[in-house]
């Protein structure tokens, strides 16, 4: 599934994110793919916020739809 | 070393034996608090080569200290870490500020700054507040899984800070991610140093084209070992003692849930208008203008250069007439713009300090992707609202071109600055509701619209929204208010030589009579279309070189309620002031500056005009009737077109991207 399909206060796992750009930058805020984060916040039919530890990042909702996750954590 | 040199660091003097030292870090880890403390007074600002970045540097004991944009990483992904990279591939030795309360995002940078090769001592600062936190951060710990010294500090209480002299003498190489021990080498025999090296393998194209090789490809690996690394390192300097529900945490919720998040944004919004748009607006700025200015100022010079020059000759105006350089432009930079600058400046600050502003445009995100733009376009737009040309200037920050077009050409068209705004409300005020009603409605149409019709006529597509929302904090008063005083006059010294360039040309205009004439042209128009009184026309040109200078003369006008209105219009969406249309001549190509100049006269004309007719064709319901039926059934057409222009361009797009029937 992808990002925009997930529940607040859900975790899960980071599959793919396609851009180049968007990977790197969100490697340097500890969201690479293979980690587990939780999804703190939705803004209606906007960003999606997530967390890794004490780390928090917005991502748009177009972004979101391009980023493939899993919510099966093994 | 002098030799490898050739990246385009800043040109200063460092002393034959003295070290460049450098500051670097993430945004708001509290850099400048170490800079000030460093290098007291003894401060110099420069221009970074290329942009208009200014960084700092000064005297650190014997050696020279450099300052550095706050950045996540060291790369090619905007202007910031270019600069920041550059700086710290010169340095002798880095200083890197880590915030204890971000650990995770900061020792991103600093692993890679450790594997660039270039000694560092890291500052692990704000203690305190990780403290308050419920995190335990093992400095001693730290110091050893990294390789440098790594010393304590809570810099606003000015502790550490003696520690960090200290430690510069053992500032050493640290421990490489283990990948990188073998492939490091690959392209030192081409490149001068370890560093330099390091940015071709990660594939940074600048880097790797000034030494005339081939970026590699290796920047994923790097980044994913380094982010594996860091996050072992945290794993075992970290002790996270309790987990707390802090205040501060609730209080970022609030902020960008919708319900409770825009009423804040509007209070917010609501307190910047009270200090800027009344006590600094009318209050200060009328002191200085009007008193300070105008009775003892301008009288003075005026008085001086009557000795040496004499009075009506065109010499003497152009220095200190009408739009005087030596007058008016000092007026106007000094007594109307910095007063606003600053009160602006101060807001953005706090708001920054703070780590309000990404969680404004986190907020914002969904209504501005509409007209293409993501959440960080808020940014220009609020600082528009002080000063366009300001607003403009921020558009640097937006992640392209089509999104720099877009809000470059709003803000010039429909975003009134403080200046005029003040004259607005002054005018609306005594016209009742249905007027400001109106006014409000036609403009936010008009934005709406004409976003949206550049959102689907454009090529190409926006950046999303990818931000980092640091905790919220409270602000601290001497960082919010030197920021506001770095930025203030850096604005103030771009801005004064293109009011200069714009108060002689206008001169120019009106000695050799173009300026009447233009007038005359513009009557069928104003008179015609507008149906406003031929003297309207003057009010216009003066618009070109200043909109609140239209306002105010179109409010010394005895004009009626309804002409008001139309003036008003077409006032605020006419073509901004001259210093701005400069800015968008200086960011944009001239071919679309000219395109955004001459495009906002006849949006301005357009819509001034179909309003005028429309009331006068809803006469028959009365006055505030007819102009309510204007301004709903004018901006519910524009907005409605707009859309289905944007449906039938973009609408093939999102079609693949969400699926009929969800």
């Amino acid at each position: 599934m992808t990002l925009d399909k997930v529940k607040k206060g859900q975790s899960f796992k980071v599959v793919y994110i396609p851009d180049e750009m968007t990977r790197s930058q969100a490697i340097r805020f500890g969201i690479a793919e293979g980690e587990i984060l939780m999804c703190e916040e939705i803004i209606p039919a906007g960003p999606i916020v997530v967390r890794k530890e004490r780390q928090e990042i917005a991502l748009g909702r177009n972004l979101c739809k391009s980023i493939d996750i899993t919510t099966e954590l093994n | 070393m002098a030799s490898h040199n050739h990246n385009l660091t800043l040109d200063i003097n460092i002393p034959a034996g003295a070290k460049k030292v450098v500051l670097a870090g993430n945004p708001n880890s509290g850099k400048s608090v170490f800079f000030n403390y460093f290098t007291g007074m003894y401060v110099d600002v420069s221009n970074y080569p290329g942009t208009t970045l200014e960084i700092s540097h000064g005297k650190f004991g014997n050696d020279v200290l450099m300052d550095t944009p706050g950045v996540y990483g060291i790369s090619s992904f905007n202007d910031e870490e270019k600069i920041a990279r550059d700086i710290i591939l010169s340095a002798d030795l880095v200083i890197n500020i880590v915030n204890a309360v971000h650990l995770e995002r900061d020792l991103f940078l600093t692993q890679q700054i450790i594997d660039t090769g270039i000694p560092v001592v890291i500052a692990l600062n704000m203690l305190d507040e990780a403290e308050k936190r419920g995190l335990g951060v093992n400095a001693e710990l730290l110091e050893k899984e990294l390789g440098v010294p790594v010393v304590p500090t809570v810099a606003v209480k000015k502790k550490g800070l003696e520690e960090i002299k200290d430690k510069l003498s053992e500032a050493r190489k640290g421990k490489r991610i283990s990948v990188l021990k073998n492939i490091i080498t690959k392209y030192m025999d081409r490149v001068g140093t370890e560093g330099e090296a390091l940015l071709i393998l990660e594939g940074d194209p600048v880097i790797a084209a000034r030494h005339g090789v081939e970026p590699d490809n290796l920047r994923e690996d790097i980044y994913l070992a380094r982010r594996r690394r860091v996050n072992q390192v945290v794993q075992i300097v970290m002790e996270e003692k309790q987990v707390k529900k802090t205040l501060s945490a609730q209080l970022g919720r609030l902020m960008i849930r919708p319900v409770t998040g825009i009423p804040l944004l509007l209070l917010a919004l609501w307190a910047m208008y009270q200090v800027i748009g009344v006590f600094i607006a009318e209050t200060v700025v009328d002191l200085m203008e009007e008193v300070v200015f105008e009775e003892i100022y301008s009288p003075a010079v005026t008085n001086f250069l009557s000795r040496f020059i004499p009075e009506g000759t065109v010499f003497s105006e152009i220095l200190a007439g009408e739009f005087g350089l030596l007058t008016m432009t000092v007026t106007y930079v000094f007594g109307i713009l910095l007063p606003l600058v600053i009160g602006f400046y101060f807001f953005l600050s706090l708001f920054e300090d703070s780590g309000y502003l990404p969680r404004i445009a986190t907020l914002v995100d969904r209504a501005l992707s509409g007209i293409g733009l993501n959440g960080r376009a808020v940014i220009p737009f609020i600082l528009g609202l002080g000063c366009v040309t300001m607003g403009t200037i921020v558009t640097r920050l937006l992640g392209s071109e089509r999104e720099k077009r877009i809000t470059i050409f709003l803000l010039g068209l429909t975003i009134p600055c403080s200046a005029q705004l003040g004259v607005i409300v002054g005018m609306l005020a005594g016209l009742g509701y249905q007027f400001a009603l109106a006014y409000l409605m036609v403009i936010l149409a008009v934005f709406i619209a004409v976003g949206s019709f550049l959102h689907a006529l454009l090529p190409g597509d926006s950046t999303d929204l990818l931000i980092d929302l640091p905790a919220l904090r409270i602000p601290r008063v001497d960082n919010v208010f030197k920021k506001t005083m770095i930025k203030s006059y850096q604005f103030i010294k771009e801005a004064i030589p293109l009011f200069a360039v714009g108060a002689l040309l206008i001169s120019t205009l009106s000695l050799s009579g173009l300026l009447e004439r233009v007038q005359i042209w513009l009557t069928p128009l104003t008179v015609g279309w507008l149906n406003l009184p031929a003297g309207a026309a003057t009010a216009f040109i003066m618009g070109i070189v200043r909109r609140d200078f239209a306002a105010a003369g179109l409010a010394s006008m005895s004009l009626a309620p309804v002409q008001v209105l139309v003036s008003l219009i077409t006032i605020t969406l006419f073509v901004p002031c001259i210093a701005s249309v400069l800015i968008i001549f200086k960011e944009r190509s001239k071919k679309e500056a000219l395109l955004m100049w001459a495009g906002t006269w006849v949006v301005a004309f357009l819509v001034g005009g179909i309003m005028a007719q429309l009331i006068t064709l809803f006469s028959f319901v009365g006055e505030s009737g007819s102009i309510m039926a204007a301004a709903i059934s004018f901006s519910v057409t524009i907005v409605v077109l707009s859309t289905l222009c944007k449906l039938k361009y973009r609408g093939s797009q999102k079609v693949g991207a969400i699926p009929l029937g969800r």
